[in-house]
């Protein structure tokens, strides 16, 4: 059976890459190989996953240089000369081996206002959205984030500036922008306009090449310096 | 600065650029065309001296210059040097200072 020479980033910040030798498979996942090294080689590598099928955005890893969803990388597509290489994500507190601290990353989902909120309550009738509006239209191609921090670790901003607000946060608030429902609408763009939100983006669109589910955070974060722009220039910001 | 004059800033800085876009185009062509044939200090001068649209065009490239560097070059001395607040937006206010006194006097020599 043929082998894979796998990296693996072990302790701290301080800590140094560990090599094992794992079998191969067919259609083996790189979640596979990391799980493979910690149910049979060494127990105390301390890594995340939870759903195993790209729902629930927990397993992100480095993998040879770029971020990626294990669970879903194959690692026929990312092996070079039969090797990997799995570092924790970047731009996140590395708390051991694999695993990232994600506080910062969802508290800037709060800074940006990255929540829904309405006075409707179920005594209301429905919003009627059509599903063919340029609105609706622009939710669908920015709704189906999981939160897998793959956007946040691949931005250069968010390495250059810590208090930037970073792709995913700023995705989910242009979704909430689009939302007639929403009722906050004037103080998300107050908090993701200026230097640490929409206006840091340099269109890099690193975030938008890495994203597994195909978002494009950089179409969402030049939609709200539009949106930003408009309130500004209507004096409301 | 605020989220408001961060906003205001980056209205100035595209806004700039639109300009400068068309000056950097119209002052390329001209040159091309004038050079044509070889120009000479004397000749130049002899064409630039008191024409009052070209003082005019290279007052606002100047300005326009002064308004986009400084404002660009904030998020680089932050993201470089880790420099930032109000220290980091003074320099830039005196970094559009000496570009639009350098500006300036090399447009009133070739102009007035």
């Amino acid at each position: 059976m043929s082998t894979l020479r796998v990296s693996v980033w072990r302790g701290g910040t301080d800590g140094a890459l560990q090599s094992f030798e794992v079998p191969r498979h067919p259609s083996q996942t790189v979640l596979d190989v990391v799980t493979h090294i910690q149910r049979r080689l060494d127990p105390t590598l301390a890594y995340r996953y939870a759903c195993r099928v790209g729902m629930c955005g927990s397993c992100a890893m480095t993998v040879n240089g770029a971020p990626r969803w294990t669970c879903r990388t194959h690692v026929d597509a990312v092996a070079k000369n039969g090797a990997l290489e799995v570092r924790p994500l970047r731009n996140l507190p590395l708390i051991r081996d694999l695993v990232t601290d994600m506080r910062t990353f969802f508290d800037k989902w709060e800074r940006a206002k990255g929540h829904y909120e309405s006075s409707r309550t179920k005594a209301d009738d429905c919003a009627r959205i059509a599903p063919d509006s340029a609105e609706r239209k622009a939710i669908d191609a920015g709704i189906e984030c999981i939160g897998c921090g793959v956007c946040y670790a691949a931005c250069d901003v968010v390495s250059w500036q810590a208090d930037y607000l970073g792709p995913a946060a700023l995705n989910r608030a242009w979704t909430l922008v689009q939302d007639a429902r929403d009722e906050k609408q004037l103080e998300r763009l107050r908090a993701v306009a200026g230097d640490a939100g929409c206006h840091a983006c340099h269109t890099h669109m690193s975030c938008t090449e890495r994203c597994p589910k195909h978002i494009s955070p950089t179409a969402g974060i030049a939609g709200l310096k539009r949106a930003v722009l408009k309130a500004t220039l209507k004096g409301d910001l | 600065m605020s989220r408001r004059s961060d906003t205001f800033a980056w209205i100035a800085q595209r806004a700039s650029a639109v300009v400068l876009a068309l000056c950097v185009a119209v002052h390329l062509v001209t040159i091309v065309y004038a050079v044509r044939g070889g120009l000479t200090a004397a000749e130049i001068f002899a064409r630039t001296k008191g024409n009052a649209a070209g003082f005019f065009f290279y007052s606002v490239f100047v300005l326009a210059v002064a308004v986009h560097a400084p404002i660009g070059l904030r998020p680089v001395l932050t993201e470089w040097l880790g420099w930032r607040g109000r220290s980091r937006d003074a320099f830039a206010v005196l970094f559009a200072a000496v570009l639009l006194a350098m500006g300036m006097r090399a447009v009133l020599n070739v102009f007035v």
